[in-house]
């Protein structure tokens, strides 16, 4: 039986090339290219490496957002996944994790059965890493999050991983089904092949109806948290250049400055 | 909503569909399928079968807000010794405390085994009650252990707020316990408050925000948690008006710890934890901790950190140099790990850690806005740099334009006559 795969992605703005416009204080988001999330990116490349060794695994990139989020399904198909499916509703926007996970577990369920689900730990937007967990608990999985190395036996069941800790790592057994997230460390993902990028594209699109979600547990008015105010960082207050003509000099009067606050 | 089939535990029986009043009920490929239009959540099935394979409907009323009391803090604990944001969290959970109600508590949760004796540390840090979790199974951290033991108690207790340190571990922890509740989580909070005034005021400080359609009087004390988002580019404050807990992960380094009060005592609730082996689905066969030295940033009063302006690798002997003489702990931009020049552990900023030392030396950083969002409320700011259009200037409080391998080695050579130069200048003036 061939072994399946579900890899959960978002595409997000590029937050390494996101502006504030000076005057209102406000996201400049024009021109912001969408990306597939670099950590999503590694768990896609994990899944095509399984799929390197064993050919015939199936791997469904599963994503939700808008309709131009079509394009993250399409690069991860030239990259060498087997179908993508976005799940597009207006039901859903505005949705917090809690809810995301509810839409993406109701999709997951419709995808039917999967051996392992592989996922980003954590979006650049929003920086939660919390879908993954969340996506697990709701399909009763095991899950290992921050995973930077991974390893399957050929029974394609026992699954050692390393779990990356501040201060160290942790190996872990789990076996399949399970979820794990990945990090930068995991891998380098591999980049669309040109064959990928003309072949043919198994992508779907799904809507609430079509996953048989409850809608009173996604989209906006059924998510528990909500956004109270948002705004832009007052900039700290402009500090002193310290100038001189040698380093000492310059040396010197920092060290005295600092004396003077009592910090040193 | 209705019942949920468990299908990895459900074995085909067919009890239950023979149970259920309502016909709401199938087999299908041998395990049974539930039609949510028909199901009444009337649990009538749950009992009946033999393989806990069917969940209970989630309760659908409205929660009755006003049954949760207390702040509770996950004082995580690894190989028996308390991390440092839980003591943080455990001052700023009494602050919080405080500001809800005179009677409200700051209660740690002790999960693990054999660490009684962390409950006293927890007690002269602010803690007024311990709930003490022991088990062998919980003895290292294991997702499905620790959710299962704290949902109990969550559910048993009904805390209004659950505070966790946003670590590897908090951050694996938090989510599923938030899911298994129903409730909400935010991720990653800088700054948190429950009095719209205190809100009020640290806006106005900190903050770009319009206070003025905020009332200063208003006698709400849900909780506000304010964290970064957009690569800390967009600060956002979260509310969870419904649920309860309200649940946040707290950024290590951001929060104070109180002052230590010695042989300060609490409650302490033994709390049985119901748990098996079976309970927990993975196997921890080794923790590894990093043979090389420990790089504690969260703590480090002094941290001297290196960025691309460095050149190469080696720059960072010239900072850890710098470290050793000042006695700080060396630090990294982002782009340094991802060049591979230092180990991640070292990296300030939003994908990293957050700090806050008494004097952050940024030596050949830029300052990208996602390694301010990690620094920016250290005490005292020194940015030595050669572009004097890099943003660090922007928030550094001393700025030195100039080759930081000149400028360093001079602060270095005269570092130990600080002393000296302060009292010549004070002389001069």
């Amino acid at each position: 039986m061939a072994f399946k795969i579900i890899v959960c992605a978002k595409q997000v703005p590029d937050t390494n090339v996101i502006k504030i416009n000076p005057k209102t204080g406000t996201l400049i988001r024009d021109g912001v290219p969408s990306i597939l999330n670099p950590d999503d990116a590694n768990a896609l490349e994990e899944a095509l490496k399984i799929k390197d060794k064993h050919p015939d695994t199936h791997i469904t990139v599963v994503t939700m957002g808008p309709p131009q989020a079509n394009d993250l399904l399409f690069e991860c198909i030239a990259m060498g996944a087997d179908e993508g499916i976005l799940v597009s509703d207006r039901a859903v926007g505005g949705s917090d994790t809690w809810a995301t996970s509810n839409t993406l577990d109701a999709a997951i369920k419709k995808i039917g059965e999967f051996d392992l689900i592989l996922a980003g730990r954590q979006a650049i937007d929003g920086d939660t890493a919390q879908v993954g967990p969340q996506i697990a608990e709701k399909l009763h999985l095991p899950q290992v999050t921050y995973v930077e190395e991974f390893n399957i036996d050929d029974n394609m069941k026992d699954i050692t991983v390393k779990r990356q800790l501040e201060d160290g790592y942790e190996i872990i057994k789990i076996q399949t089904p399970c979820m794990l997230t990945a990090i930068k460390e995991l891998n380098t993902p591999r980049y669309m092949s040109m064959k990928g990028i003309f072949g043919e594209k198994k992508m779907t699109t799904w809507n609430a109806k079509d996953i048989e979600v409850d809608l009173n547990t996604v989209g906006l008015e059924a998510s528990p948290t909500n956004v109270f105010r948002s705004f832009t960082p007052a900039p700290k207050g402009k500090g002193v250049i310290l100038e001189g003509d040698t380093e000492k000099e310059v040396a010197d009067k920092l060290l005295v400055n600092l004396k003077a606050k009592h910090v040193i | 909503m209705a019942i949920k089939i468990l299908k990895d535990k459900c074995k085909g029986c067919t009890l239950c569909v023979k149970a259920c009043p309502f016909d709401a009920l199938r087999m299908e490929d041998r395990k049974a399928v539930v039609d949510e239009g028909k199901c009444t959540n009337c649990n009538a099935c749950v009992s009946k079968c033999n393989f806990g394979a069917i969940e209970e409907a989630p309760k659908a009323e409205a929660v009755d807000l006003s049954a949760y009391k207390h702040i509770w803090v996950f004082a995580e604990q690894r190989d028996g010794k308390l991390m440092s944001v839980a003591l943080e969290l455990i001052g700023e959970g009494y602050r919080l405390a405080r500001e809800i109600s005179d009677d409200t508590q700051v209660c740690a949760v002790l999960v693990g085994d054999g660490i009684d004796n962390l409950a006293d540390e927890c007690f002269a840090y602010g803690a007024d009650k311990v709930y003490l979790i022991q088990d062998p199974l919980l003895k290292n951290y294991t997702t499905d252990g620790y959710t299962k033991v704290i949902t109990d108690a969550i559910h048993e207790y009904k805390p209004e707020i659950v505070l966790y340190g946003a670590t590897h571990i908090g951050r694996d922890l938090a989510p599923r316990i938030a899911a298994r509740c129903n409730t909400g989580l935010t991720a990653d909070c800088t700054r948190l408050d429950v009095k719209v005034s205190s809100y009020i005021e640290f806006a106005k400080k900190n903050t770009t925000l319009d206070t003025s359609t905020l009332d200063p009087n208003d006698p709400s004390t849900g909780i506000k948690q304010t964290r970064p988002a957009f690569g800390g580019n967009l600060m956002a404050t979260i509310i969870c008006p419904k649920t309860r807990p309200q649940m946040s992960t707290v950024r290590p380094g951001v929060m104070s710890k109180r002052e230590k009060v010695e042989g300060a005592k609490g409650e302490i609730v033994n709390v049985k934890p119901a748990i098996t082996a079976d309970d927990i689905r993975v196997e921890i066969v080794d923790i590894v901790k990093h043979a090389k030295e420990m790089v504690s940033l969260t703590d480090a009063d002094i941290i001297c950190s290196g960025g691309r302006g460095l050149g190469d690798a080696s720059g960072f002997e010239l900072i850890k140099k710098f470290a050793d003489k000042v006695g700080g702990v060396v630090g990294s931009s982002r782009a340094c790990v991802d060049a591979g020049w230092i180990d991640h552990s070292h990296q300030v900023g939003q994908t990293g850690t957050t700090v806050k030392p008494k004097i952050y030396f940024a030596c050949g950083i830029s300052g990208a806005i996602q390694h301010l969002a990690g620094m920016q409320t250290s005490d005292i700011i020194v940015a030595i740099n050669k572009d004097p259009e890099a943003p660090i200037f922007e928030v550094a409080d001393y700025g030195i334009v100039g080759d930081l391998y000149k400028v360093i080695p001079q602060i270095m050579e005269e570092w130990d006559k600080a002393e000296d130069l302060y009292e010549a200048a004070e002389k001069a003036n």
